[in-house]
Protein backbone atom coordinates (compact mmCIF):
# COMPACT_ATOMS: atom_id res chain seq x y z
CA UNK A 1 0.00 0.00 0.00
CA UNK A 2 1.49 3.37 -0.77
CA UNK A 3 1.38 6.47 1.14
CA UNK A 4 1.33 9.82 -0.46
CA UNK A 5 1.93 13.51 0.88
CA UNK A 6 0.18 16.52 0.21
CA UNK A 7 2.04 19.26 0.25
CA UNK A 8 1.34 23.26 1.06
CA UNK A 9 2.28 24.94 -2.58
CA UNK A 10 3.02 28.47 -0.50
CA UNK A 11 3.68 29.60 2.74
CA UNK A 12 0.07 30.34 4.42
CA UNK A 13 -2.17 29.78 7.14
CA UNK A 14 -4.41 26.83 7.55
CA UNK A 15 -8.10 28.03 6.97
CA UNK A 16 -10.39 24.93 7.43
CA UNK A 17 -9.47 21.33 7.18
CA UNK A 18 -11.81 19.62 5.42
CA UNK A 19 -10.98 16.08 6.21
CA UNK A 20 -10.27 14.04 8.74
CA UNK A 21 -8.37 10.35 9.36
CA UNK A 22 -9.52 7.27 8.42
CA UNK A 23 -11.98 8.92 5.66
CA UNK A 24 -12.50 7.58 2.16
CA UNK A 25 -11.80 10.43 -0.62
CA UNK A 26 -11.82 11.06 -4.70
CA UNK A 27 -9.09 12.66 -6.56
CA UNK A 28 -9.98 16.49 -6.31
CA UNK A 29 -11.64 16.70 -3.36
CA UNK A 30 -11.24 19.53 -1.27
CA UNK A 31 -8.60 18.61 2.08
CA UNK A 32 -7.48 22.13 3.35
CA UNK A 33 -8.29 25.40 2.55
CA UNK A 34 -5.21 27.68 3.08
CA UNK A 35 -5.04 31.56 3.74
CA UNK A 36 -2.88 33.86 2.81
CA UNK A 37 -3.27 37.61 2.22
CA UNK A 38 -6.98 37.54 2.50
CA UNK A 39 -7.05 35.36 -0.12
CA UNK A 40 -8.26 31.83 0.22
CA UNK A 41 -6.25 28.73 -1.44
CA UNK A 42 -7.69 25.25 -1.96
CA UNK A 43 -5.80 22.30 -1.39
CA UNK A 44 -7.01 19.38 -3.43
CA UNK A 45 -6.27 15.66 -3.57
CA UNK A 46 -4.41 14.22 -6.12
CA UNK A 47 -5.29 10.80 -5.79
CA UNK A 48 -8.13 8.40 -4.28
CA UNK A 49 -7.76 6.67 -1.34
CA UNK A 50 -8.27 7.11 2.40
CA UNK A 51 -6.71 9.97 4.63
CA UNK A 52 -4.01 8.42 7.04
CA UNK A 53 -3.46 11.17 8.87
CA UNK A 54 -4.11 14.71 8.58
CA UNK A 55 -0.56 16.98 9.19
CA UNK A 56 -1.95 20.44 10.70
CA UNK A 57 -4.88 21.88 12.42
CA UNK A 58 -6.34 25.01 11.96
CA UNK A 59 -4.71 28.25 12.49
CA UNK A 60 -1.43 26.81 12.15
CA UNK A 61 0.88 28.30 9.82
CA UNK A 62 2.95 26.72 7.51
CA UNK A 63 5.84 27.06 4.83
CA UNK A 64 5.82 26.17 1.18
CA UNK A 65 6.40 22.45 0.88
CA UNK A 66 5.33 21.60 4.14
CA UNK A 67 3.16 18.24 4.06
CA UNK A 68 -0.48 19.13 5.14
CA UNK A 69 -2.26 15.39 4.77
CA UNK A 70 -0.93 12.11 3.95
CA UNK A 71 -3.23 9.95 1.88
CA UNK A 72 -3.02 6.11 1.25
CA UNK A 73 -3.44 5.49 -2.74
CA UNK A 74 -6.62 3.56 -3.72
CA UNK A 75 -5.81 -0.15 -4.91
CA UNK B 1 -7.81 78.09 2.78
CA UNK B 2 -6.19 75.96 5.62
CA UNK B 3 -7.51 76.86 8.95
CA UNK B 4 -4.00 76.55 11.36
CA UNK B 5 -5.28 75.31 14.18
CA UNK B 6 -4.56 71.25 14.91
CA UNK B 7 -8.22 69.51 14.37
CA UNK B 8 -7.29 67.03 17.20
CA UNK B 9 -4.32 66.87 20.12
CA UNK B 10 -4.11 62.96 19.62
CA UNK B 11 -5.56 60.35 17.21
CA UNK B 12 -4.47 56.62 17.16
CA UNK B 13 -4.24 54.72 13.58
CA UNK B 14 -6.46 51.48 13.72
CA UNK B 15 -4.58 50.18 10.95
CA UNK B 16 -1.14 49.22 9.97
CA UNK B 17 1.36 49.36 6.64
CA UNK B 18 1.41 52.14 4.07
CA UNK B 19 -2.14 53.74 5.38
CA UNK B 20 -1.09 54.19 8.98
CA UNK B 21 2.20 55.58 7.25
CA UNK B 22 0.59 57.75 5.27
CA UNK B 23 -1.85 59.22 7.86
CA UNK B 24 0.49 59.49 10.38
CA UNK B 25 2.58 62.23 8.24
CA UNK B 26 -0.57 64.48 7.51
CA UNK B 27 -1.25 64.40 11.41
CA UNK B 28 2.46 65.41 11.99
CA UNK B 29 2.31 68.41 9.40
CA UNK B 30 -0.74 69.51 11.23
CA UNK B 31 0.78 69.31 14.56
CA UNK B 32 -1.49 66.41 15.68
CA UNK B 33 0.08 63.67 17.88
CA UNK B 34 -0.33 60.15 17.07
CA UNK B 35 -0.18 56.41 18.49
CA UNK B 36 -0.01 53.40 15.89
CA UNK B 37 -1.46 49.87 17.28
CA UNK B 38 0.81 46.92 15.95
CA UNK B 39 -0.14 42.97 16.19
CA UNK B 40 2.54 40.35 17.48
CA UNK B 41 3.26 39.74 13.62
CA UNK B 42 4.24 43.92 13.02
CA UNK B 43 6.79 44.99 16.08
CA UNK B 44 9.07 46.71 14.62
CA UNK B 45 7.30 47.83 11.69
CA UNK B 46 7.33 51.13 9.89
CA UNK B 47 4.30 52.24 11.57
CA UNK B 48 4.95 51.70 15.24
CA UNK B 49 8.22 53.83 14.23
CA UNK B 50 6.73 56.77 12.70
CA UNK B 51 3.88 57.40 15.39
CA UNK B 52 4.89 59.21 18.14
CA UNK B 53 3.74 56.19 20.45
CA UNK B 54 2.69 52.40 19.95
CA UNK B 55 0.42 50.03 22.00
CA UNK B 56 0.54 46.10 20.98
CA UNK B 57 -3.23 45.40 20.54
CA UNK B 58 -2.71 40.88 20.02
CA UNK B 59 -2.07 38.23 18.22
CA UNK B 60 -0.47 38.44 14.53
CA UNK B 61 -4.18 37.14 13.35
CA UNK B 62 -6.43 40.54 12.59
CA UNK B 63 -9.28 39.16 14.49
CA UNK B 64 -6.97 39.13 17.13
CA UNK B 65 -5.93 42.57 16.62
CA UNK B 66 -6.42 44.93 13.94
CA UNK B 67 -9.89 43.70 14.36
CA UNK B 68 -10.12 43.71 18.44
CA UNK B 69 -12.07 46.46 19.24
CA UNK B 70 -11.63 46.07 22.66
CA UNK B 71 -8.17 46.52 22.54
CA UNK B 72 -7.90 49.01 20.47
CA UNK B 73 -10.92 51.15 22.51
CA UNK B 74 -8.74 50.83 25.63
CA UNK B 75 -5.40 51.40 23.81
CA UNK B 76 -7.26 55.12 22.61
CA UNK B 77 -8.16 55.52 26.12
CA UNK B 78 -5.09 54.47 28.24
CA UNK B 79 -2.89 56.53 25.70
CA UNK B 80 -5.60 59.91 25.72
CA UNK B 81 -6.55 59.80 22.12
CA UNK B 82 -9.31 62.19 21.19
CA UNK B 83 -10.41 60.33 17.76
CA UNK B 84 -9.67 57.16 16.14
CA UNK B 85 -9.01 56.98 12.23
CA UNK B 86 -10.18 53.04 10.95
CA UNK B 87 -7.50 53.90 7.79
CA UNK B 88 -9.04 51.68 4.90
CA UNK B 89 -9.92 47.76 5.58
CA UNK B 90 -10.08 46.03 8.97
CA UNK B 91 -13.29 48.11 11.17
CA UNK B 92 -13.04 51.15 8.48
CA UNK B 93 -16.56 50.04 7.32
CA UNK B 94 -17.77 48.20 11.22
CA UNK B 95 -20.80 50.38 12.41
CA UNK B 96 -20.13 48.19 15.52
CA UNK B 97 -17.05 49.88 15.63
CA UNK B 98 -18.08 53.39 15.12
CA UNK B 99 -20.46 52.85 18.21
CA UNK B 100 -17.85 51.44 20.31
CA UNK B 101 -16.12 54.34 19.58
CA UNK B 102 -19.03 57.25 20.46
CA UNK B 103 -20.18 55.11 23.88
CA UNK B 104 -16.40 55.27 24.69
CA UNK B 105 -16.42 58.99 23.90
CA UNK B 106 -14.08 58.91 21.19
CA UNK B 107 -14.32 60.67 18.11
CA UNK B 108 -14.60 57.61 15.19
CA UNK B 109 -12.81 59.53 12.02
CA UNK B 110 -15.57 58.86 9.50
CA UNK B 111 -19.45 58.84 8.91
CA UNK B 112 -21.93 57.44 11.74
CA UNK B 113 -22.49 54.19 12.69
CA UNK B 114 -26.37 54.51 11.06
CA UNK B 115 -25.11 55.95 7.93
CA UNK B 116 -22.45 52.99 7.32
CA UNK B 117 -25.13 50.41 8.00
CA UNK B 118 -27.40 52.06 5.59
CA UNK B 119 -24.83 51.97 3.05
CA UNK B 120 -23.27 48.04 3.67
CA UNK B 121 -26.75 46.50 2.75
CA UNK B 122 -27.33 46.23 -0.75
CA UNK B 123 -30.76 46.36 -0.71
CA UNK B 124 -31.06 49.13 1.42
CA UNK B 125 -28.06 51.04 -0.59
CA UNK B 126 -30.24 50.41 -3.59
CA UNK B 127 -33.17 51.54 -2.05
CA UNK B 128 -31.99 54.67 -1.04
CA UNK B 129 -30.12 55.58 -4.95
CA UNK B 130 -33.78 54.75 -6.49
CA UNK B 131 -34.82 57.18 -3.51
CA UNK B 132 -32.75 60.12 -5.11
CA UNK B 133 -32.96 59.35 -8.90
CA UNK B 134 -29.51 57.03 -8.83
CA UNK B 135 -29.33 55.32 -11.85
CA UNK B 136 -29.82 51.48 -10.94
CA UNK B 137 -28.54 48.82 -13.35
CA UNK B 138 -31.90 46.66 -14.71
CA UNK B 139 -32.88 43.76 -12.83
CA UNK B 140 -35.25 42.06 -10.96
CA UNK B 141 -34.91 40.88 -7.34
CA UNK B 142 -38.62 40.05 -6.15
CA UNK B 143 -40.16 37.64 -4.33
CA UNK B 144 -41.86 35.90 -7.41
CA UNK B 145 -39.42 33.02 -8.78
CA UNK B 146 -41.93 31.36 -11.48
CA UNK B 147 -39.99 30.40 -14.48
CA UNK B 148 -42.70 32.03 -16.93
CA UNK B 149 -42.33 35.25 -14.77
CA UNK B 150 -38.81 35.52 -14.67
CA UNK B 151 -38.40 34.58 -18.49
CA UNK B 152 -40.71 37.83 -18.83
CA UNK B 153 -38.32 40.17 -16.63
CA UNK B 154 -35.38 39.06 -18.20
CA UNK B 155 -36.79 39.61 -21.71
CA UNK B 156 -37.43 43.48 -19.95
CA UNK B 157 -34.20 43.55 -18.85
CA UNK B 158 -32.68 42.89 -21.97
CA UNK B 159 -30.50 40.16 -23.23
CA UNK B 160 -27.56 39.28 -22.21
CA UNK B 161 -28.49 38.75 -18.37
CA UNK B 162 -26.94 37.19 -15.22
CA UNK B 163 -28.61 34.86 -13.21
CA UNK B 164 -27.16 35.42 -9.31
CA UNK B 165 -28.07 33.50 -5.92
CA UNK B 166 -29.56 36.02 -3.76
CA UNK B 167 -27.78 33.92 -1.00
CA UNK B 168 -24.48 33.61 -3.05
CA UNK B 169 -20.87 34.93 -3.96
CA UNK B 170 -17.97 33.11 -4.93
CA UNK B 171 -19.47 32.91 -8.46
CA UNK B 172 -21.55 29.85 -7.70
CA UNK B 173 -24.95 29.87 -8.72
CA UNK B 174 -24.11 32.71 -11.38
CA UNK B 175 -24.90 32.32 -15.07
CA UNK B 176 -24.69 34.42 -18.17
CA UNK B 177 -28.07 34.39 -20.39
CA UNK B 178 -27.55 35.60 -23.90
CA UNK B 179 -31.13 34.23 -25.54
CA UNK B 180 -34.45 33.65 -24.63
CA UNK B 181 -33.83 29.89 -25.93
CA UNK B 182 -30.69 29.17 -22.98
CA UNK B 183 -33.36 30.66 -20.12
CA UNK B 184 -34.85 27.95 -18.73
CA UNK B 185 -32.19 25.30 -18.45
CA UNK B 186 -30.00 28.13 -16.84
CA UNK B 187 -32.32 28.62 -14.57
CA UNK B 188 -32.52 25.54 -13.43
CA UNK B 189 -28.75 24.99 -12.89
CA UNK B 190 -28.30 28.02 -11.34
CA UNK B 191 -31.05 26.93 -9.08
CA UNK B 192 -29.53 23.67 -8.71
CA UNK B 193 -26.06 25.12 -7.32
CA UNK B 194 -27.45 27.67 -5.09
CA UNK B 195 -29.39 24.97 -3.61
CA UNK B 196 -26.28 22.97 -2.79
CA UNK B 197 -24.05 25.77 -2.42
CA UNK B 198 -26.31 28.64 0.48
CA UNK B 199 -29.70 25.85 0.88
CA UNK B 200 -31.41 28.81 -0.74
CA UNK B 201 -32.69 28.82 -4.16
CA UNK B 202 -33.68 32.06 -4.78
CA UNK B 203 -32.32 34.11 -7.44
CA UNK B 204 -32.38 37.12 -8.80
CA UNK B 205 -31.73 39.10 -12.66
CA UNK B 206 -29.46 41.38 -13.61
CA UNK B 207 -28.40 43.19 -16.66
CA UNK B 208 -24.47 41.67 -17.15
CA UNK B 209 -22.18 44.02 -18.87
CA UNK B 210 -20.14 42.61 -21.63
CA UNK B 211 -17.52 45.24 -21.51
CA UNK B 212 -18.01 47.17 -17.94
CA UNK B 213 -15.85 49.65 -16.64
CA UNK B 214 -15.58 50.75 -13.20
CA UNK B 215 -15.49 54.55 -12.60
CA UNK B 216 -16.12 56.11 -8.31
CA UNK B 217 -16.77 59.72 -7.35
CA UNK B 218 -15.04 60.54 -4.25
CA UNK B 219 -16.95 62.75 -1.88
CA UNK B 220 -16.13 65.00 0.80
CA UNK B 221 -18.66 66.32 3.42
CA UNK B 222 -19.05 68.26 6.08
CA UNK B 223 -21.37 67.80 9.81
CA UNK B 224 -22.90 71.42 8.70
CA UNK B 225 -24.63 69.85 5.15
CA UNK B 226 -22.32 70.61 2.64
CA UNK B 227 -21.29 67.91 0.04
CA UNK B 228 -18.52 68.63 -2.45
CA UNK B 229 -17.42 66.21 -5.25
CA UNK B 230 -13.89 65.62 -6.11
CA UNK B 231 -14.42 64.24 -9.74
CA UNK B 232 -14.12 60.89 -10.61
CA UNK B 233 -11.53 57.86 -10.61
CA UNK B 234 -11.31 55.53 -13.57
CA UNK B 235 -10.57 51.63 -11.83
CA UNK B 236 -11.05 49.98 -14.63
CA UNK B 237 -8.18 47.65 -14.73
CA UNK B 238 -8.63 44.78 -12.29
CA UNK B 239 -7.61 41.53 -11.41
CA UNK B 240 -10.22 38.90 -9.68
CA UNK B 241 -12.23 42.16 -9.41
CA UNK B 242 -9.44 43.66 -7.16
CA UNK B 243 -8.14 46.84 -8.71
CA UNK B 244 -4.53 47.18 -9.79
CA UNK B 245 -4.69 50.69 -11.49
CA UNK B 246 -7.04 54.05 -10.85
CA UNK B 247 -6.67 57.31 -12.20
CA UNK B 248 -8.45 60.42 -12.80
CA UNK B 249 -9.49 61.81 -15.20
CA UNK B 250 -11.22 58.84 -16.65
CA UNK B 251 -10.13 58.54 -20.19
CA UNK B 252 -13.00 59.35 -22.77
CA UNK B 253 -15.49 60.39 -20.68
CA UNK B 254 -18.07 62.74 -21.85
CA UNK B 255 -18.62 65.88 -19.67
CA UNK B 256 -22.34 65.36 -19.20
CA UNK B 257 -21.71 61.78 -18.14
CA UNK B 258 -19.41 63.42 -16.00
CA UNK B 259 -21.98 65.94 -14.71
CA UNK B 260 -25.00 63.71 -14.39
CA UNK B 261 -22.34 61.07 -12.14
CA UNK B 262 -21.32 63.22 -9.75
CA UNK B 263 -24.26 65.18 -9.11
CA UNK B 264 -25.84 61.36 -8.68
CA UNK B 265 -22.93 60.72 -6.46
CA UNK B 266 -23.51 64.44 -4.22
CA UNK B 267 -27.49 63.55 -4.22
CA UNK B 268 -26.90 60.14 -2.71
CA UNK B 269 -24.56 61.37 -0.10
CA UNK B 270 -27.11 63.81 0.48
CA UNK B 271 -29.81 61.77 1.04
CA UNK B 272 -27.94 59.89 3.73
CA UNK B 273 -26.68 62.94 5.70
CA UNK B 274 -23.00 62.07 4.77
CA UNK B 275 -20.17 63.20 7.18
CA UNK B 276 -16.32 62.95 6.35
CA UNK B 277 -14.85 61.44 2.25
CA UNK B 278 -16.36 58.49 1.03
CA UNK B 279 -16.95 57.26 -2.74
CA UNK B 280 -19.80 56.19 -4.66
CA UNK B 281 -18.98 53.35 -6.92
CA UNK B 282 -20.90 53.31 -10.36
CA UNK B 283 -20.63 50.60 -13.31
CA UNK B 284 -20.34 51.58 -16.93
CA UNK B 285 -21.62 49.99 -19.58
CA UNK B 286 -19.11 50.92 -22.51
CA UNK B 287 -20.67 48.43 -25.43
CA UNK B 288 -21.21 52.14 -26.71
CA UNK B 289 -19.28 53.81 -25.59
CA UNK B 290 -18.79 56.36 -22.43
CA UNK B 291 -22.39 57.12 -22.24
CA UNK B 292 -24.35 59.80 -19.73
CA UNK B 293 -27.28 57.28 -20.00
CA UNK B 294 -25.09 53.91 -19.46
CA UNK B 295 -23.91 54.36 -15.96
CA UNK B 296 -25.22 52.50 -13.04
CA UNK B 297 -24.85 52.22 -9.23
CA UNK B 298 -23.03 49.63 -7.76
CA UNK B 299 -22.15 50.69 -4.12
CA UNK B 300 -20.99 53.35 -1.28
CA UNK B 301 -17.80 53.01 0.42
CA UNK B 302 -18.02 54.96 3.53
CA UNK B 303 -14.24 55.27 4.13
CA UNK B 304 -11.06 56.15 2.51
CA UNK B 305 -10.56 54.40 -0.30
CA UNK B 306 -6.95 52.85 -1.17
CA UNK B 307 -6.72 54.71 -4.43
CA UNK B 308 -7.37 58.15 -2.92
CA UNK B 309 -3.73 59.80 -3.51
CA UNK B 310 -5.38 60.12 -7.39
CA UNK B 311 -7.76 62.33 -6.35
CA UNK B 312 -5.00 64.31 -4.38
CA UNK B 313 -2.86 64.88 -6.93
CA UNK B 314 -5.18 66.09 -9.54
CA UNK B 315 -6.92 68.38 -6.23
CA UNK B 316 -3.95 69.52 -4.56
CA UNK B 317 -5.95 68.79 -1.52
CA UNK B 318 -4.93 66.49 1.06
CA UNK B 319 -8.09 64.17 2.10
CA UNK B 320 -7.23 63.00 5.16
CA UNK B 321 -6.43 66.28 6.77
CA UNK B 322 -9.94 66.85 6.12
CA UNK B 323 -11.13 63.85 6.86
CA UNK B 324 -9.83 64.85 10.42
CA UNK B 325 -10.98 68.52 10.24
CA UNK B 326 -14.64 67.01 9.42
CA UNK B 327 -14.60 64.76 12.19
CA UNK B 328 -13.29 67.94 14.41
CA UNK B 329 -16.63 69.78 13.17
CA UNK B 330 -14.96 72.11 11.16
CA UNK B 331 -16.56 73.24 7.68
CA UNK B 332 -15.58 72.78 4.35
CA UNK B 333 -14.88 76.68 3.51
CA UNK B 334 -14.97 75.61 -0.84
CA UNK B 335 -17.22 74.75 -2.65
CA UNK B 336 -17.26 72.20 -6.25
CA UNK B 337 -16.40 75.73 -8.56
CA UNK B 338 -13.34 76.53 -6.39
CA UNK B 339 -11.28 73.36 -6.55
CA UNK B 340 -9.31 73.13 -9.91
CA UNK B 341 -8.56 69.67 -11.29
CA UNK B 342 -4.97 69.95 -12.89
CA UNK B 343 -3.55 67.61 -15.53
CA UNK B 344 -3.78 63.38 -14.93
CA UNK B 345 -3.14 60.98 -12.36
CA UNK B 346 -2.29 57.34 -11.89
CA UNK B 347 -1.96 54.99 -9.38
CA UNK B 348 -0.71 51.56 -9.51
CA UNK B 349 -0.33 49.21 -6.62
CA UNK B 350 2.42 47.06 -6.13
CA UNK B 351 1.40 43.39 -4.78
CA UNK B 352 3.56 40.51 -3.38
CA UNK B 353 1.96 37.78 -5.83
CA UNK B 354 2.07 35.84 -8.56
CA UNK B 355 0.28 37.02 -11.88
CA UNK B 356 1.89 33.78 -13.81
CA UNK B 357 0.43 31.38 -11.09
CA UNK B 358 -3.54 33.51 -10.73
CA UNK B 359 -2.19 35.95 -8.62
CA UNK B 360 -0.98 33.37 -5.94
CA UNK B 361 -0.37 35.16 -3.07
CA UNK B 362 3.95 35.77 -2.30
CA UNK B 363 4.87 36.28 1.33
CA UNK B 364 8.47 36.49 1.87
CA UNK B 365 11.32 38.66 2.71
CA UNK B 366 12.33 41.05 1.27
CA UNK B 367 15.72 41.25 0.84
CA UNK B 368 15.68 43.94 -2.04
CA UNK B 369 13.11 46.59 -1.93
CA UNK B 370 14.62 49.56 -4.01
CA UNK B 371 11.39 52.14 -5.35
CA UNK B 372 13.70 54.96 -6.16
CA UNK B 373 12.86 58.25 -3.81
CA UNK B 374 9.86 60.20 -4.40
CA UNK B 375 10.47 63.38 -6.92
CA UNK B 376 8.19 66.13 -8.11
CA UNK B 377 5.03 64.50 -9.83
CA UNK B 378 5.83 60.82 -8.37
CA UNK B 379 4.58 59.91 -4.79
CA UNK B 380 5.68 56.88 -3.28
CA UNK B 381 3.36 55.12 -0.42
CA UNK B 382 4.85 51.91 0.96
CA UNK B 383 4.81 50.61 4.92
CA UNK B 384 7.44 48.54 3.93
CA UNK B 385 11.83 48.65 3.94
CA UNK B 386 14.53 46.33 2.32
CA UNK B 387 14.99 43.61 4.70
CA UNK B 388 11.47 43.40 6.24
CA UNK B 389 9.37 40.60 6.07
CA UNK B 390 6.01 40.41 4.54
CA UNK B 391 3.42 37.96 6.50
CA UNK B 392 0.51 35.90 4.81
CA UNK B 393 -1.91 37.64 7.54
CA UNK B 394 -2.50 40.87 5.93
CA UNK B 395 -2.85 41.89 2.54
CA UNK B 396 -0.27 41.78 -0.05
CA UNK B 397 -0.18 45.26 -0.76
CA UNK B 398 3.67 46.25 -0.87
CA UNK B 399 3.29 49.87 -2.43
CA UNK B 400 1.26 52.47 -4.47
CA UNK B 401 3.15 54.29 -6.87
CA UNK B 402 1.47 57.51 -8.00
CA UNK B 403 2.21 59.83 -10.66
CA UNK B 404 1.25 63.33 -11.32
CA UNK B 405 1.57 65.36 -14.72
CA UNK B 406 0.18 67.70 -17.88
CA UNK B 407 -0.86 64.87 -19.76
CA UNK B 408 -1.95 60.73 -19.47
CA UNK B 409 0.78 59.96 -21.77
CA UNK B 410 3.40 61.93 -20.05
CA UNK B 411 1.90 60.16 -16.45
CA UNK B 412 2.18 56.58 -18.07
CA UNK B 413 5.41 57.23 -19.13
CA UNK B 414 6.76 58.44 -16.26
CA UNK B 415 4.99 55.51 -14.60
CA UNK B 416 6.54 52.76 -16.80
CA UNK B 417 9.72 54.15 -16.53
CA UNK B 418 10.11 54.09 -12.90
CA UNK B 419 8.35 50.24 -13.19
CA UNK B 420 11.50 49.50 -14.82
CA UNK B 421 13.92 50.50 -12.44
CA UNK B 422 12.26 49.45 -9.28
CA UNK B 423 13.74 46.68 -7.40
CA UNK B 424 11.90 43.84 -5.62
CA UNK B 425 13.60 40.50 -4.92
CA UNK B 426 12.97 37.88 -2.38
CA UNK B 427 9.18 37.44 -3.00
CA UNK B 428 6.81 37.95 -6.18
CA UNK B 429 5.72 40.95 -7.58
CA UNK B 430 3.17 42.45 -10.27
CA UNK B 431 6.20 44.81 -11.16
CA UNK B 432 6.53 43.24 -14.38
CA UNK B 433 2.69 43.49 -15.17
CA UNK B 434 2.10 46.59 -14.23
CA UNK B 435 5.48 47.85 -16.54
CA UNK B 436 3.59 46.02 -19.07
CA UNK B 437 0.03 46.93 -18.77
CA UNK B 438 1.72 50.88 -19.15
CA UNK B 439 3.42 49.24 -22.30
CA UNK B 440 0.15 48.15 -23.73
CA UNK B 441 -1.37 50.02 -26.68
CA UNK B 442 -4.57 49.59 -25.98
CA UNK B 443 -4.42 50.97 -22.34
CA UNK B 444 -2.23 53.93 -23.73
CA UNK B 445 -5.35 54.58 -26.44
CA UNK B 446 -7.52 54.53 -23.40
CA UNK B 447 -8.59 51.82 -24.23
CA UNK B 448 -9.60 50.18 -20.45
CA UNK B 449 -12.38 47.97 -19.25
CA UNK B 450 -12.70 45.38 -16.03
CA UNK B 451 -11.89 42.58 -18.86
CA UNK B 452 -8.41 44.29 -19.95
CA UNK B 453 -5.91 41.95 -17.90
CA UNK B 454 -8.17 38.90 -19.02
CA UNK B 455 -8.26 40.05 -22.48
CA UNK B 456 -4.86 40.07 -22.64
CA UNK B 457 -3.48 37.61 -20.45
CA UNK B 458 -1.05 36.09 -23.03
CA UNK B 459 0.80 38.79 -23.15
CA UNK B 460 0.43 40.57 -19.50
CA UNK B 461 1.05 37.47 -17.28
CA UNK B 462 3.68 35.28 -18.97
CA UNK B 463 6.71 34.62 -16.80
CA UNK B 464 9.67 36.66 -17.11
CA UNK B 465 11.75 34.69 -19.26
CA UNK B 466 9.47 33.70 -22.13
CA UNK B 467 8.35 37.52 -22.00
CA UNK B 468 9.74 39.56 -25.30
CA UNK B 469 12.51 41.99 -24.07
CA UNK B 470 11.59 45.40 -22.45
CA UNK B 471 12.87 48.25 -24.75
Amino acid sequence: MSLKLIHSPIKALVWKVEVEAGQPIEEYDPLIILESMKTEIPVDSSLSGIVREVLVKEGDSVEENQPLVSIEAAL
Amino acid sequence: MTPSSPPFAKVLIANRGEIACRIIRTCRRLGVRTVAVFSDADEGSLHTLMADDAVLIGGARAAESYLNIAAIIDAARKTGCEAIHPGYGFLSENANFAEACDAAGICFIGPSAATIRSMSYKGAARQIAESCGVPLLPGYDGDEQDEAFLANEAERIGWPIIIKAVAGGGGKGMRRVDAPAQFPRNLAAARREAQSAFGNDQVLLEKFLVEPRHIEVQILADSHGKVVSLFERDCSIQRKHQKVIEESPAPGMPEDMRAEMISAAVRLAAQVGYEGVGTVEFVADVSAGLRVDRFYFLEMNTRLQVEHPVTEMITGLDLVEWQLRVAAGEAIPFDREGITRTGHALEVRLCAEDPSKMFLPSPGELTRFDLGSEVCGLRIETGLRQGDKVTPYYDSLLAKLVVHAASRDEAIRTLGDRLQIIQVEGLKSNRLLLQRICAHPDFTAGGVSTTFIERNAEVLLAPEASAPAAT
